[in-house]
């Protein structure tokens, strides 16, 4: 009988003292965890796309709570989420900037850009940027997909005349294809802008006309028919002023009156490539 | 007698008897000429002229900009059209002075016979350099009067005179040593009286012996100078393998020639340097070999600033389709995405290729066979650096030295499963550049 009561007792001795032992250093050593850093990412997105600086969206919300990220620093998750990431950390979300999305400065597709030259090193926008391009144009997009590819929300594709469309619905503003594209050519403006200028020449009028129909010529005719200054002129290339535009209607002056058809509506474009994406599927 | 040599390289067939033969001919300048404010490594030159000037030859269209920076000397006798955007031999749309030539009375440049050069003090001569517009012209096109400002607290033991000419197909060089050969020593003279070194090395290839022997004919008059003999390999006329192969010693990794005792110039530049301190001529033309698929292989004495299209037709045109023109050699060369590129300071030579000659290969998977690997001059492990670049671990491609690569093309042409390294590794050196920027 001792045989068996001998080592339970002594088991059940040791077990009780370790067990105090653990007990007692979990609360003394406690790491304490702000609950806060979870909640922020739930919010968040949670694909480590990496636009805010972060190495992902973990390393994103421990951030915002260690003070380091700003709450509206996820640009991916846009304005709803840093809505509600401010709420948490209890401050007021300052930044009052509308929701913004991601749109093609270029319209120089195959049909309307002259190529004039063939390349075939590796596949890659800023292989043949560093090359110089194969576009007559030197600002325009060279068509190789390096924005579909670095898209981490699959809102790029391209398109069957050679220039990459933005699928809105996917498109949460990140800026990563600002970065991604060699020549620059995204631009991230207002959701609720639906006229814009797609092109990025800075060629005076006789080099753009020579290599693409309906570049930017620096006629600044639209300057003349929009009032408030809403376009203003950088070198030979017209720029929205943005932050000086508040009603939409105020850029349609220019829409109907560029006389190379560079001003386009997102919504059109949409169109277009609605008709094209279906095409592409029914084939 | 063993050749001189470096470590890896690789052996590509010459080409270079199609425009061998050739002698340097003097040509007709074409009705417009465009000279890029960026032909040299360095700041932009700035022009100077009102926009209808007259301008006669061997006058100064535009000046140096800053500290490392050379003027621009027209080669021709015309008028100023101001600038223009024009598509340059390196890539890309850059601004060009346009001068509409005037045949009528382009009388050819008169020399001028200089007093004796040996009275000429040491900084003189390196600002005669400088006002004639002198750029290196292996290629880089790096001011010379830069160069030649060698620290004081460098001594310079060789002087290296880059006779080598490794890239196939190019001539330009040879027949400079061949018809020209006093007129080159004596450009290495003023080198030599310039930065003062123990030993004058004359450095030719073994394919061109025949130059060797030319060279070495004058040494009667030239008696500081030695001839050395150089393996036949790619790329032994960059200047660190040059180095290496001639005196033994290694130039540190993001060092200068200057670390380990040596300088290095080209066989052109002496020549221009000859011109600019005898003759009192700025640099505005230079030999130029126009070769490959083309009906005659020649060499030009070309204005700078013309177009490649002018020279290809001088050659009475390219056989067949053209599919590709290089700025350069084929290695080491650029291709072109307009024929209307011109001649820039540092061109030696534009080759033209046909369709058969550019057939694409489709990349296939490395096989680690390390044939990279074992040509690489620079001693770098190509192979593992791709990989690295490919998965944008710059930091780790740096670390192994992705920076010193001199994109020379040895591992692309080596390698047999068609791998673009040489290109992969130029965007990781712009990428690495941006990021420091």
């Amino acid at each position: 009988m001792t045989q068996v009561l001998i080592p339970v007792i002594l088991l059940g001795g040791l077990t009780l003292i370790f067990g105090a032992f653990l007990v007692f250093s979990a609360e003394k050593f406690k790491v304490k965890k702000d609950e806060r850093v979870e909640k922020i990412h739930e919010i968040l997105p949670g694909i480590d796309c990496g636009a805010c600086g972060a190495p992902g969206c973990a390393a994103f919300a421990q951030g915002v709570v260690e003070g380091t990220y700003a709450v509206n620093g996820c640009k991916a998750g846009g304005v709803e989420a840093a809505d509600k990431i401010s709420e948490i950390m209890g401050v007021k979300n300052e930044d009052t900037s509308t929701e913004k999305v991601s749109v093609l400065c270029c319209l120089g597709d195959k049909e309307t850009a002259k190529r004039i030259a063939e390349y075939d090193g590796i596949s890659t926008c800023e292989a043949l940027h560093l090359m110089g391009g194969d576009k007559g144009c030197q600002y325009g997009c060279l068509g190789l997909g390096d924005c579909v590819s670095a898209c981490p929300f699959d809102a790029i594709e391209m398109g069957e005349k050679g220039l990459p469309y933005v699928i809105e619905e996917n498109c949460t503003a990140c800026g990563i294809c600002v970065e991604t594209c060699p020549r620059g050519l995204f631009e991230l403006i207002p959701k609720d802008q639906d006229i814009y200028i797609a092109c990025r020449s800075y060629d005076d009028a006789r080099t753009v006309k020579q290599v693409c129909s309906r570049g930017c010529t620096g006629c600044t005719l639209c300057t003349r028919v929009t009032e408030g200054g809403i376009i203003e002129m950088e070198g030979k290339l017209a720029k929205i002023q943005w932050n000086k535009i508040k009603d939409n209607k105020m850029l349609e002056p220019a829409l109907e009156k560029c006389p190379a058809n560079t001003f386009v509506k997102r919504s059109e474009l949409r169109k277009k490539v609605k008709g094209e994406q279906l095409k592409i599927n029914a084939k | 007698m063993s050749l001189l040599t470096f470590k890896g390289g690789i052996h590509p067939t010459c080409c270079k008897e199609f425009s061998k033969d050739s002698k340097i001919k003097i040509i007709e300048p074409p009705d417009f000429i465009y000279l890029y404010l960026s032909q040299h490594t360095g700041i932009p030159s700035k022009p100077v002229l009102e926009k209808g000037a007259e301008v006669e030859i061997g006058q100064k269209v535009a000046k140096a900009a800053g500290k490392l920076s050379v003027g621009l000397h027209s080669p021709v006798n015309g008028t100023y059209m101001g600038t223009v955007m024009y598509p340059h031999p390196l890539g890309g749309m850059k601004e060009a002075i346009r001068i509409q030539v005037n045949k009528e009375n382009s009388t050819p440049f008169k020399e001028k016979e200089r007093a004796k050069i040996s009275n000429i003090p040491k900084q003189k001569l390196i600002n005669i350099i400088k006002d004639n517009g002198i750029v290196g012209m292996g290629g880089a096109a790096f001011p010379t009067y830069f160069k030649l400002q060698v620290p004081s607290s460098k001594k310079i033991k060789d002087l290296i005179i880059n006779g080598v000419e490794c890239e196939p197909f190019l001539t330009s060089d040879y027949r400079l040593m061949m018809e020209k050969c006093e007129e080159v020593m004596k450009g290495v003279d003023i080198v030599r009286r310039i930065i003062n070194p123990e030993n004058v090395w004359i450095a030719i290839e073994a394919n061109k012996l025949d130059a060797f022997e030319v060279m070495k004919s004058t040494s009667s008059l030239f008696p500081w100078a030695n001839f050395a003999l150089l393996k036949t390999k790619y790329p032994q006329g960059s200047e660190k393998q040059l180095i290496d192969a001639i005196t033994g010693r290694k130039v540190p990794e993001g060092g200068l020639p200057f670390d380990v005792n040596a300088y290095v110039q080209n066989v052109g530049t002496a020549f221009a340097i000859y011109e600019a301190v005898y003759l009192g001529k700025p640099l505005f033309e230079r030999v130029v070999t126009v070769t490959g698929n083309v009906r005659h292989q020649s060499n030009f004495l070309v204005p700078i600033g013309t177009p490649f299209e002018y020279l290809i037709k001088l050659t009475e045109g390219p056989i067949g389709k053209i599919s590709k023109i290089i700025n350069g050699g084929p290695l080491m060369g650029i291709a072109q995405s307009q024929i209307s590129s011109c001649v820039v300071k540092g061109t030696s030579g534009i080759v033209v290729q046909n369709e058969t000659e550019t057939l694409k290969k489709e990349p296939s998977p490395c096989i680690r066979c390390a044939a990279c690997v074992d040509c690489c001059p620079m001693n770098l492990l190509p192979t593992e650096m791709y990989k690295h670049i490919e998965m944008n671990r710059l930091e780790k491609a740096k670390e192994m030295g992705v920076l010193s690569c001199m994109e020379c093309g040895s591992c692309s042409y080596a390698c047999p499963a068609n791998i673009p390294l040489t290109q992969q590794f130029k965007i990781a050196k712009s990428r690495i550049t941006k990021k420091v920027n």
